[in-house]
């Protein structure tokens, strides 16, 4: 009955598991402990699963587990070492964040995310994905409205649930067309690729994507929930949580509507259109901002446009392009986070003005918070660079050079926003030049993630070739 | 295997700024020191490259090749030629020249030197980049940078606008130029950057007709092209003196030599499509540079436009695509390399001590400052393209290309050498002699020996091209005749 290759295919699902049920009993029977007990219990944990997944989970060739409902490939693969990278990253965040790091409910919730987003990249039914989707959801709602005490919190978790609630139901109605018309659920056995009404399914399947990855006009929430959620769960929500949505928008388009579908011109045309749209609204909103986690916001509602520039091109250079954007991208935009957590631990503030002076009052965490905001910005020798040249490689290779141009344009709005902030950060000065007395001391979990993160934004930055080959690999399976 | 020399210049640099930053930063002095060791490291090796190239075997020399991501054909490909080891000796000294300047600044020193070490890393990386996308890679390196050295360290009037300015320039004109070079990649259909395989793609007419001038002009914004100029003098104005040096030295040629690079040389038909273009642009920079430069009360707006139209030299002699042309114009990039440096080190000097740069508040300076007066007045004579210094054995050999192939162009551009004599001297006149201002007078201190060194070693080397203009001039002229070599093919 079961295989070897069943197990592997969930390898990392199982281990999660068996990591949340031990912080849940941990959590229960050991009352007198240090508050960060947990969280390195869950950050360990995390790490040994990257471990053991990666070297031991590595699919040979492409295959259908449990009954057709999983797919075990390289994209799932390589999509949950993100996930579970991270999810590692963010608990390390969440450890000295009152409120969240010493409760375990909130490691629990993070970890059964994480297993939603494993089987969102892996799924290959269709009832799979919308279980793993809501696997995903549910967590992050309450997840994001955790501090119970917190207005903004409280409101971003509703306001979350309802967009979410509503966008999946969409979706959901688009999934039930298929099967209306098709007979089957199972992706893979889809092979008659003209279904009546494509275009509705499209458009309804597009709905849950788009609101997953934040693209323009299902935006709305992203700000309201990445500003009053607690900020680790911010970065989780903005990083992990959208490559997942993108593992989705990969694994779905290509899969039913592949290049020789008829429909591939007409979906990859509102593909085009809805990135133009997104990444124009995202930079140019974001200009205007006067906080930090609502400008990240939508400077990542800008980078779901770029790295859908690269779906767009359905090439194996634009899967491999998006993926290897991803990857740069989660590093990145969790290191910006990091950053920020650390410092509103302590300033209390999340106004881009309070930010002045940080280089005095801490300049090894300033330096991060310059590699993550010039890899935002697409600067060498810092990941984003590479892979905004790739993401456009890949349009200019199809032909897209418009859109190529539009991106190019938008990432010149970048600039400006992101390097604002730099320029607080480095030049202005606190109110009455005193910096020396307000530090802000670096706890060892922020020093350890924040290491990792911004070795990491370099190493994909310089040495990008093998990362490339990695991420070009999760098109094979596609293709 | 030899010593990989180029790879050393290059990242010896970005060590440094790493090793920098890890030290403790109320230990000025040991940073300082630290910073003009690699400097002086850099300039040794520079010179030493300069002195080792063999100019009877011309070509690309000191060759070294590494594979970086061989799927998609990238790799770190170094090389130089006659026409970029003079800007590699260009780069050597005013690193060296720029940290000895910069041993004053007392507000962070560490992340200064840091960031300057990075630009300097990009800059040497451009230079001697052989490979198309490594040649983007340490562009963009070598523009970052810059805006938070002039944002932070700039002068204090203008420096977040012209940091700005600068880098949104700078960032358009690049991932335009960068498009262009996609484009290439994708249609020459050989899947490698390398640009010695590139040039023997034989893109079509039209292709290279549509791609030439985004590229070309992409990389001219940053050699202060007109109409796109205009972000430099705000630039050079807002930074500090060190920075000034770099940029207007050094960084301008960048843009120039990506431009010929990768415009000309990839490009060859567009090019000569498009040069009575960039001729007529180049001339516009040339006369309306001087005339801007002559209206300036600022001395360093006064040598920001003497940049532009010093630029569009180089620019007018690459569109004239004949040899005297560009090998006038591959000399004018090093001549009026060192002749900014030096010009802004000395205008450096001067506003400390008179915290003034407005040339009627100034006068009489040469009695107090007699070096600096000279180091001015040898930089003005250089300027002016005066036989016996630098700038005459480059412009000479410019003005006779042009000639060849637009005498009319020429007998405009000469007329910027009359402006650029006239507000020359004036500046000469009204800043170092004449009457100390009351206020001034018992302020102005003098230079220090160290200050000293880096005004003789500019001068000098202006002086010693312009007495033996051998020492370069058929250094160039390989490189060009390379040039002129795929040209000709085309």
């Amino acid at each position: 009955m079961f295989d070897t290759t069943m197990i592997m295919a969930i390898l990392p699902e199982i281990l999660m598991l068996i990591l949340g049920l031990l912080v849940l009993v941990f959590d229960l029977i050991w009352k007198k402990r240090d508050g960060r007990d947990l969280g390195w219990l869950t950050a360990g944990g995390l790490l040994f699963i990257l471990i053991v997944t990666a070297a031991i989970a590595r699919p040979a060739e492409s295959t259908l587990v449990f009954g057709g409902m999983i797919r075990y490939d390289m994209m799932s693969y390589v999509f949950k070492l993100l996930f579970i990278f991270g999810s590692m990253m963010t608990s390390f965040f969440m450890m000295d964040i009152e409120q969240l790091g010493k409760r375990g409910e909130a490691y629990i919730l993070l970890l059964v995310a994480t297993i939603g987003m494993s089987l969102m990249a892996s799924s290959a039914d269709l009832i799979m994905l919308y279980l793993a989707i809501e696997t995903t959801s549910i967590p992050m709602y309450v997840l994001a409205g955790f501090m119970r005490d917190d207005e903004k919190s409280t409101e971003a978790g509703f306001k979350y649930l309802l967009f979410g609630a509503m966008s999946s139901t969409i979706m959901l109605y688009g999934f039930s067309l298929i099967f209306g018309f098709t007979g089957t659920t199972a992706l893979t056995a889809i092979t008659d690729f003209t279904l009546p009404l494509a275009v509705g399914i499209i458009f309804l399947m597009m709905v849950g994507i788009a609101f997953k990855i934040s693209l323009a006009p299902l935006h709305f929430w992203a700000p309201d929930v990445y500003e009053g959620a607690p900020t680790p769960i911010t970065g989780y929500l903005s990083t992990a949580s959208k490559a997942a949505g993108f593992a989705v928008l990969l694994r779905l388009f290509l899969g039913l509507f592949p290049e020789t579908s008829p429909y591939a011109p007409t979906w990859t045309m509102i593909m085009a259109v809805l990135a133009t749209i997104t990444m124009t609204l995202g930079n140019a909103v974001a200009l205007s901002q006067t906080n930090i986690k609502r400008m990240l916001a939508y400077s990542s509602i800008a980078h779901a446009g770029y790295a859908l520039v690269g779906v767009v091109s359905l090439s194996e250079l634009g899967v491999g392009s998006v993926t290897f954007y991803l990857i740069a991208y989660v590093m990145t935009n969790l290191a910006a986070f990091g950053v920020i957590a650390a410092f509103s631990r302590v300033a209390g503030s999340d106004e881009i003005s309070d930010y002045a002076g940080m280089s005095r009052r801490n300049p090894t965490l300033a330096l991060v918070a310059l590699v993550a905001f010039l890899s935002l910005t697409g600067m060498p020798p810092f990941g984003g660079f590479v892979a905004k040249v790739f993401v456009f490689a890949a349009a200019v290779k199809a032909d897209m050079i418009w859109l190529a141009v539009i991106g190019v344009l938008n990432s010149i709005i970048g600039v400006y926003y992101y390097l604002t902030v730099l320029k607080v950060i480095y030049l202005h000065r606190m109110e009455g030049e005193n910096e020396e007395a307000h530090p802000i001391p670096i706890t060892r979990p922020y020093a350890i993630a924040l290491t990792v993160l911004s070795f990491a934004i370099l190493a994909i930055g310089i040495v990008f070739g093998p990362w490339f080959n990695i991420a070009s690999s999760v098109a094979e399976g596609l293709f | 295997m030899t010593f990989p020399i180029l790879s050393v210049i290059i990242f010896s640099p970005i060590v440094a700024a790493l090793i920098i930053l890890l030290m403790p930063a109320d230990r000025k002095t040991e940073i300082r020191v630290m910073a003009l060791m690699t400097a002086a490291f850099a300039l040794i090796l520079s010179l030493w490259v300069y002195l080792n190239y063999d100019q009877t075997l011309a070509g690309y020399q000191f060759v070294e090749k590494y594979d970086w991501m061989p799927d998609f054909g990238i790799s770190l490909h170094l090389g130089v030629d006659g026409i970029s080891t003079p800007l590699l000796l260009l780069t050597g000294v005013v690193m060296f020249t720029g940290v000895i300047i910069s041993w004053g600044i007392e507000d962070r020193p560490r992340e200064f030197f840091a960031f300057l070490f990075l630009l300097a890393s990009g800059v040497f990386g451009v230079f001697v980049a052989l490979d198309l996308f490594m040649l983007f890679f340490f562009y963009e390196i070598a523009v970052f940078p810059m805006y938070l050295l002039i944002a932070i360290w700039g002068w204090v009037e203008t420096r977040e606008y012209a940091a700005m300015k600068l880098t949104l320039y700078l960032f358009i004109g690049s991932v335009i130029a960068l498009l262009g070079a996609l484009a290439m990649y994708f249609q020459s259909g050989l899947g490698t950057f390398d640009m010695l395989l590139l040039e023997t793609a034989n893109f079509s007419p039209e292709f290279q007709k549509i791609w030439f001038l985004p590229i070309f002009l992409g990389f001219a914004v940053l050699g202060g092209i007109w109409p796109f100029h205009n972000w430099s003098p705000d630039g050079h104005v807002a930074a500090p003196t060190a920075v000034s040096m770099f940029h207007a030295g050094v960084l301008m040629k960048l843009g120039a030599f990506a431009a010929l690079r990768v415009g000309i040389m990839l490009l060859p038909l567009g090019a000569v499509f498009w040069a009575p273009l960039i001729l007529m642009l180049a001339t516009v920079n040339v006369v309306y540079g001087a005339f801007i430069a002559m209206i300036q009360t600022d001395l360093k707006y006064m040598i920001g436009f003497s940049s532009v139209s010093h630029m569009g030299l180089v620019m007018l002699g690459f569109a004239t695509l004949t040899e005297q042309g560009m090998t006038g114009a591959g000399v004018q990039m090093f001549s009026h390399g060192v002749m900014t440096a030096l010009f802004f080190a000395a205008t450096g000097m001067v506003y400390d001590r008179a915290h003034t740069r407005q040339i009627p508040e100034l006068g009489g300076m040469i009695k107090p400052l007699p070096w600096v007066g000279v180091a001015f007045i040898v930089g003005g004579l250089v300027s002016m393209g005066m036989p016996g210094f630098s700038g005459f054995v480059a412009e000479f050999p410019i003005f006779m290309g042009v000639w060849q192939v637009k005498p009319w162009v020429a007998i405009l551009a000469v007329i910027s050498i009359v402006i650029t004599a006239a507000y020359i001297m004036l500046a000469i006149r009204r800043t170092f002699f004449g009457e100390m201002p009351k206020e001034l007078e018992g302020h102005i201190t003098p230079i220090t020996a160290i200050d000293k060194v880096v005004l003789v070693l500019l001068s000098g080397l202006m002086i010693g091209l312009g007495m033996f203009p051998s020492i370069m001039v058929p250094m160039v002229q390989t490189g060009v005749q390379n040039v002129l070599r795929i040209l000709g093919g085309a």
